[in-house]
């Protein structure tokens, strides 16, 4: 157990390593120069070419680009990423640590409705095959991946918020505000569980180990929640796990529509105005939350399953 | 009252789209107490189909009609509460593919307890006790330590007799055997034959034994029953059938097994450099 | 295989609603019943009637012409960027499966990057550093995706090189790429076609959104999500201009997604039966 853990963290290196080289690369790819950006930033009144010289010199830009890739990289982990382009005063940092907050809430409260709706319907619709919850959802889960996200939501305000007057249309605000915007962000991932965790279902019922608990006659119950559920959320725990950050990276959509003041906005806003030190920092924010869940949710499933943890030991 | 099981012209009908496919057409037997009944058929000739229809497991895509009667009671058309209780309990099941029969994530203890905590109310002191001595009547060594294992963590043999000290826990009437040796590999199979004629000797217990290998059932069945495409072709006294066989198919297959063993014989008795 | 599709008629349905849709595109300065870029400020939100079939929109354009405008883009830039996405996904998966070695280590780790984001950041950045415009939306979708091919071709491509009829017309003297192009993908095309015509419902979704975000097409070209985005300032007052272009995405990327799984069974009966 010990070994696994520590093997799969030194297999992170590597990835993260990638993950910061390439959002390095990517500022490293704008069309504008750095020092000449520092330059205006700085609210210099003119800019000269020897200027732009002892700046870029002031800001290590003439040193060598794999030691530049370093020396950023040892800035990113004390946690220093620059400051915003276009409003000087405020650190990359303090944005995203501004606007982080409202995010998570949002994807928070998609994530509980992910598991609070796609584990019961699953679960029933593969317990009722064929019956007409079945159909219902398995409607219910085609028209949910086939729906744009923003139109889900454009069509939630209107209905709700607009004709039935029940919940706010957008903004930020307590959990009135939030349940629209959530339930928005989820509906995609809600379908694909209720698919996944349906058919997981029903592949293990073909299985004789479930023939042989009803051969021993054990309770139908015990079997599909003892038996039949364990097994299948199995394989489900790492999709979840892994679809937190996707949820996270979600949000930027649905944050537009309902004006919901989150990164997502802020990445969007930053998009238009070329901020890009706050770009870089959502990117790299994203995959590392990334790296870091598909890695935590790995060593649980590990920790759950019996065969895994002999097999890698 | 001797007859344990007891069935009545059973048919199996397989409900497919709008037709009804016949799995298992007009089969009759029975078996009584200290017996064993071979069914005798290869791969889709309807001989687990039978044994499911008796034990209530088939699904609603499948009718079954006609007469099973276990202990004097009729089973077809009974609620399925009542046959739950029974299975496990007087008629206890030994199934094939060992190895895939235990859900992977409990211990074998755990598996085991589930068990017999659902038809007896035994405290889980006294479960665990008899669950040990349940392994050590299958002459398994160390059962203290077998039941902490999980299923993977166990051979296919070894799994196949704690299936087997599974299905004689709670003393049953009849044991119903689909193919146990069929996935275990040559030396487990005989201590597995072991096993079903020792419980066959204490005369406590019938035993339905379904396999397709003639060598195995010959060894066990004092009753077989030959099956093919869901039809019961020749039926009778083991020793007339092996011997004398009214049935063409019958015949085959016996002169069939009969082919590879005197091989198999005469290489053993020449030594291997002979059969190489 | 294919008979098997054909037979189904949920796949033919799906097949026959993608193909009307790209033919009204391709048709639609003739099908079209009005100028969809004209204005007509007086028939401003104008309900349905002859002359404008699905009514006018703020400025008094056509909805139907519109519509029809806006298959080009969704569509048409989602097929363009699954043709991109393949074909960088096969030579990338051929080339790692194929020689192997240090080319083959280097291309997964690549992989490996690119399937640690989600698609939609990674496309975002691209859009913010190459600029907002929708060729930008279609250079980055392919960026993106194409790691996931290539991932599944070099896969087979390993599985293949070792086959009989492989080692055969290799010592018969055929040069690689005719062995792999020959022989290597028709035996794919079956897995390929299941995961392209999934992906291509993603991609109209992903050209949509991007452009209902401001990010792809940008007004006053007409298209279905750029179209959502202008209905979204006046829905409190008439919510029915959201109704057309969400509509028609749903059933386009539903026909994809639909024939998609009909090819997916076709190819694998087992799935079929749940």
């Amino acid at each position: 157990m010990k070994n696994y853990v520590i093997m799969r963290l030194l297999a992170t290196i590597p990835l993260l390593l990638g993950i910061s080289f390439l959002c390095f690369v990517f500022i490293n790819l704008i069309p504008s120069d750095p020092a000449e950006v520092a330059l205006r930033i700085r609210q210099t009144p003119v800019i000269t070419e020897e200027l732009i010289a002892r700046t870029r010199a002031e800001l290590g830009l003439d040193q060598p680009f794999l030691a530049r890739y370093f020396h950023w990289l040892w800035d990113c982990l004390h946690f220093d990423l620059g400051v915003s382009y276009t409003n000087p005063a405020r650190t990359v940092l303090g944005e995203i640590g501004r606007c982080l907050p409202a995010t998570l809430e949002l994807a928070g409260l998609s994530l509980v409705y992910v598991i609070a709706l796609s584990l019961p319907i699953g679960f029933l619709s593969a317990v009722y095959k064929d019956s007409w919850f079945d159909r219902l959802m398995r409607g219910f889960v085609f028209a949910a991946t086939a729906m744009p996200v923003y139109w889900v939501g454009l069509l939630l305000i209107w209905i709700v918020s607009i004709r039935l007057d029940l919940l706010p249309t957008s903004g930020y605000g307590g959990l009135s505000h939030l349940i629209l915007p959530a339930f928005t962000v989820a509906l995609s991932y809600i379908s694909t569980y209720i698919r996944l965790i349906r058919n997981n279902m029903l592949e293990n019922m073909r299985e004789d180990y479930v023939l042989y608990a009803q051969a021993r006659g054990l309770k139908r119950r015990a079997i599909l929640v003892r038996h039949i559920l364990k097994n299948s959320l199995q394989s489900c725990v790492t999709a979840i796990g892994m679809s937190i950050p996707q949820l996270i990276a979600g949000t930027i959509v649905v944050e537009n529509v309902f004006a919901w003041p989150g990164v997502g906005r802020l990445c969007i806003a930053s998009i238009f105005n070329r901020d890009y030190p706050v770009i870089q920092a959502y990117v790299l924010l994203v995959g590392v939350l990334f790296v870091f869940f598909n890695l935590a949710f790995d060593i649980l499933q590990y920790a759950a399953d019996p065969r895994l943890r002999e097999r890698k030991a | 009252m001797n007859t344990v099981l007891d069935v009545r012209n059973l048919s199996v009908r397989f409900r497919s789209g709008g037709r009804l496919l016949s799995l298992v057409k007009d089969v009759s037997f029975s078996v009584s107490r200290g017996g064993c009944l071979g069914i005798l058929g290869e791969s889709g000739s309807g001989k687990s189909m039978t044994c499911k229809a008796v034990l209530g497991l088939l699904d609603d895509n499948f009718q079954a009609e006609g007469g099973v009667f276990f202990e004097g009671r009729q089973l077809l058309g009974e609620n399925p509460e009542t046959l739950r209780r029974l299975r496990g309990g007087r008629i206890g099941v030994v199934l094939q593919n060992p190895m895939s029969c235990f859900d992977p994530l409990y211990r074998i203890g755990e598996q085991m307890a589930e068990t017999l905590g659902e038809h007896t109310s035994l405290g889980r002191r006294r479960i665990r006790e008899r669950s040990a001595e349940l392994l050590e009547l299958m002459r398994i060594r160390e059962p203290g330590e077998v039941l902490r294992k999980y299923p993977h963590q166990l051979s296919g043999g070894m799994l196949q007799r704690v299936m087997i000290g599974l299905a004689l826990a709670l003393r049953p009437s009849l044991i119903i055997a689909d193919e146990p040796t069929t996935a275990i590999d040559s030396i487990s199979r005989h201590s597995v034959m072991r096993e079903f004629l020792r419980i066959k000797r204490t005369g406590e217990t019938a035993i339905l034994f379904i396999s397709h290998d003639l060598g195995v059932l010959s060894c066990i069945a004092d009753q077989v029953l030959v099956m093919r495409l869901g039809e019961a072709v020749e039926s009778g006294p083991a020793g007339r059938i092996f011997d004398n066989a009214r049935d063409a198919y019958t015949r085959r297959l016996i002169r069939r097994h009969k082919a590879v063993m005197s091989k198999f014989l005469a290489a053993v008795r020449q030594g291997p450099e002979a059969a190489a | 295989m294919l008979r098997q599709l054909f037979k189904n008629p949920m796949a033919l349905l799906c097949m026959g609603v993608l193909l009307f849709t790209a033919l009204l595109g391709i048709l639609a300065p003739w099908a079209a019943p009005n100028d969809p870029y004209a204005n007509d400020i007086l028939n401003k939100f104008a309900g349905p009637s002859w002359q404008y079939p699905l009514g006018t929109d703020h400025l008094g354009r056509c909805v139907f012409s519109r519509m029809l405008f806006g298959i080009r883009p969704t569509l048409f830039l989602s097929l363009l960027t699954m043709l991109g996405t393949i074909g960088l996904g096969v030579i990338m998966g051929v080339a790692a499966g194929y020689f192997r070695g240090v080319v083959d280590e280097i291309i997964m780790r690549v992989v490996d990057v690119m399937l640690s984001f989600p698609s939609q950041i990674i496309i975002l950045a691209v859009v913010a550093l190459l600029g907002v415009d929708i060729r930008n939306v279609v250079v980055a979708s392919i960026f993106i995706k194409w790691a996931w091919y290539a991932r599944m071709i070099r896969t087979a491509t390993i599985k293949y090189t070792g086959m009989n009829f492989v080692l055969f017309s290799r010592s018969v003297g055929s040069g690689n790429f005719y062995i792999l192009t020959r022989h290597m993908l028709p035996c794919i095309a079956a897995e390929l076609a299941v995961l392209a015509s999934l992906d291509t419902g993603w991609a109209i979704l992903n050209i949509s959104t991007l452009s209902f975000l401001g990010l792809g097409v940008q007004a006053p070209v007409p298209e279905w999500g750029a179209m959502l985005n202008e209905a979204k300032n006046v829905m409190v007052s008439n919510p029915e201009q959201m109704i057309a272009p969400g509509v028609a995405v749903v059933a386009l990327v539903g026909a994809c997604n639909m024939l998609g799984d009909c090819l997916r069974d076709a190819l694998d009966p087992r799935t079929a039966r749940q």
